[in-house]
């Protein structure tokens, strides 16, 4: 097919910025990742699959990998679960629905580093009059180092509420759009046949009707968890670096690659490329499943 | 064909891409010299520096202001060509071994031993110099007098005594002690390992690598683990705020916080070294001082060296101007820091005393990343989690002794 002037006018630009500033870099990664890369973009010493080797070997890099697979089985069911019920209730209601619709939304449009300052200095900061702590105070509790304390650990309250209450919306809406794409006609079929209002609806008409929004859903939550980054940084790095726990993949990798003191491109590309490939094989496989 | 109008599209696509990527400051090629500063956040120190830059007669120098990121912006820039000419950094051995610096030596000429000699240290790798020293910061422990009389408690001069002395502070709404939100297990590692004689690298082995580290190590969990420790504080153990309001009888900060300290409290506050662990341990406090350094790709090193030697060497009246007059830092030649009228009374000429006596780097040069997480790992585990302490630092000694192997075979 030809295409015309304007396809490209409009596309063209946008193509060009993809191939500059992500497939390049990605090609260029992949290079990085078979070579020497202390402090150069441009290295010369080949070392096969050392790289790869080392990171495979790398407690650090195995413990985050481990660490964010149990987090994302948490928290994509959790996000999804909660996601689907706040969209089966704004769905419901008659009254001022696009109002509930926006308020739940609202969170998305903050920033993650925004979002994760008021998280750590006003709602979850250690001492006595952080708004959790003056709460426990009411009951006569001690104030709790929300984002320091690592038994019991409390900081994965702190990171969970906050990516629930950052994501929850965004995903809702996506829930709400396949919901209404569901046809009225299949659940009045459904009453005249005898089908109750609540349960076996939602079992047996919407359920499978919101298979394929479930899977997107299902996908694109997986690849954020993995992705975790922002708000992690922002809880809980400080300027002495990252604590041992509850350290991303992508924040191990940040610091490998680009930590002060020696910037190791190729270690730090070599643990993309796995993340990279362990994301789409969670992905294919996940996809496989549940579209059986 | 290409029409007209395509490769006018064309051409803008490029020029928006050219505009994105070489915003580097360049005041145009073979003109001005291009200097880097980190964003200082004392206010003055930009014009300051600019009005040395101006005043340097034999060539144009554009200083470049550089607030956020400061590191990673500086290490991405000297990969490419687009980096500055002369910075200011702190000294890794990477940059070394990548060839990024120019060896310094020869700029220093007699000056060489008025330079505080572990500050130098700090700015030497492989037996050669790769920075001039600008400045000198220092941390240390600041405490609250007023609070150790109502108490009864002496000035801690051991570790021991200074967990007791946290303990027996924490009363009320006050917490003995204040040395990082994440337990002090992130500044406090290396005063620990000082207190007990030992170091993170000694004459390229690993300098904890010793029984006595996890004793000095599980110190510091028996402090977290005292209830004595304010954590999750709204600001971080840099800024003094926890001290000044109140919240602590100590704070483990640095003396860039002295003059806000002052103003807050008066008189009443005194400060002191890390404390040491035994007989065989020492008091400490660690330092690091920037340093002008000039970029290995630049075109015009020779220049750039002239300039460097210019400003951070001969013109001591410059130097004196940028420690003192704005923030609160120790120059880092001998003979500045001690005419010096701000640093001779209180708390700064306490801190003279201490930089001169018991300084320690802070990050000396071959302690690398890799290095730095290994052992804030191991260290963060058994203070927090109240992990092994001998289990975990052998764990960590061992990946530094890799890295050491691969820094000096």
């Amino acid at each position: 097919m030809k295409h015309s002037r304007a396809f490209w006018l409009f596309v063209g630009p946008f193509a060009v910025g993809l191939l500059v500033f992500v497939y390049v870099p990605i090609g260029w990664s992949l290079l990085l990742s078979f070579f020497d890369a202390r402090n150069t973009v441009t290295p010369t010493e080949f070392v096969g699959l050392g790289n790869y080797a080392d990171m495979l070997t790398d407690g650090p890099f195995l413990q985050s990998l481990g660490t964010f697979s149990v987090f994302a089985a948490f928290i994509v069911p959790l996000t999804f679960v909660l996601a689907l019920a706040l969209a089966l209730l704004v769905n419901q209601i008659s009254f001022m629905q696009a109002f509930f619709r926006s308020v739940f939304f609202l969170p998305t449009a903050c920033s993650y580093v925004v979002a994760s300052l008021v998280w750590k200095l006003s709602i979850f900061n250690g001492v006595r009059f952080g708004l959790a702590n003056t709460v426990l105070g009411w009951f006569g509790a001690e104030p709790v180092a929300w984002t320091v304390s690592t038994s019991p650990p409390w900081y994965w309250l702190v990171l969970v509420t906050l990516r629930l209450w950052l994501q929850l919306g965004f995903y809702m809406i996506l829930f709400i759009a396949g919901l209404q794409r569901i046809p009225q006609h299949l659940y009045e079929a459904a009453w005249i046949d005898g089908a109750s209002r609540g349960w076996q609806t939602l079992r047996y008409i919407t359920l499978p009707q919101l298979r394929t929004t479930s899977v997107a859903v299902l996908l694109l939550l997986l690849v954020a968890a993995y992705q975790a980054f922002d708000e992690f940084y922002n809880v809980l790095g400080t300027d002495r670096g990252y604590p041992p726990f509850a350290r991303p993949p992508l924040i191990y990798l940040y610091y490998t690659a680009l930590g002060s003191g020696g910037q190791d491109f190729g270690h730090g590309s070599a643990g993309a490329m796995i993340l990279t490939l362990l994301i789409a094989g969670v992905t294919l496989v996940q996809g496989k499943v549940i579209t059986r | 064909m290409i029409s007209r109008r395509r490769l006018l599209s064309a051409g803008a696509a490029t020029m928006l891409l050219a505009a994105c990527g070489s915003n580097t400051g360049r005041g145009g090629d073979g003109q001005a010299l291009r200097q880097w500063y980190h964003a200082y956040g004392e206010p003055g120190v930009q014009q300051a520096v600019e009005r040395y830059a101006k005043a340097y007669g034999k060539v144009p120098v554009d200083v470049q202001w550089n607030p956020g990121d400061y590191d990673s912006k500086l290490a991405t820039s000297l990969l490419s060509d687009g980096g500055p000419d002369v910075f200011e950094s702190t000294l890794q051995i990477s940059s070394v071994r990548a060839g990024q610096l120019v060896p310094l030596d020869d700029v220093f000429g007699d000056a060489k031993s008025d330079f505080t000699a572990s500050i130098l240290a700090g700015h030497t790798a492989d037996g050669k110099i790769y920075g001039v020293p600008q400045a000198v910061d220092m941390q240390m422990l600041f405490y609250r007098k007023s609070f150790f009389a109502q108490a009864g408690v002496q000035p801690p001069s051991t570790v021991d005594e200074l967990i007791d002395a946290a303990r027996r502070l924490t009363t009320g709404g006050v917490k003995g002690l204040f040395a990082g939100n994440d337990g002090g297990g992130g500044v406090l590692g290396g005063p620990a390992l000082w207190s007990a004689g030992l170091d993170y690298v000694r004459d390229h082995q690993v300098g904890f690598d010793d029984p006595v580290a996890a004793q000095a190590i599980g110190k510091l969990r028996e402090l977290y683990s005292s209830g004595a420790l304010l954590l999750g504080a709204v600001k971080d153990w840099a800024e003094p705020d926890a001290f000044t309001q109140g919240l602590v009888a100590m704070q483990w900060t640095g003396l860039w916080a002295v003059p806000a300290v002052q103003k807050a409290l008066g008189d009443d506050f005194g400060v002191l070294p890390f404390p040491k662990l035994n007989a065989g341990g020492k008091t400490s406090v660690p330092v690091g001082a920037f340093g002008a350094m000039i970029n290995a790709k630049s075109k015009r090193i020779d220049e750039a060296k002239e300039f460097v030697k210019w400003l951070w060497i001969e013109r001591t009246d410059y130097q004196e101007d940028f420690n003192l007059s704005y923030g609160f830092h120790i120059p880092p030649r001998k003979s500045l820091a001690e005419k010096a009228t701000k640093l001779t009374s209180g708390a700064g000429a306490e801190a003279v005393k201490f930089v001169r006596d018991n300084a320690k780097a802070s990050n000396p040069p071959d302690w690398t990343s890799v290095m730095r997480t290994a052992f804030n790992d191991a260290v963060s585990r058994v203070v927090r989690d109240g992990a092994k302490a001998d289990d975990e630092l052998k764990a960590a000694a061992a990946k530094v002794k890799d890295e050491l192997k691969r820094l000096y075979g």
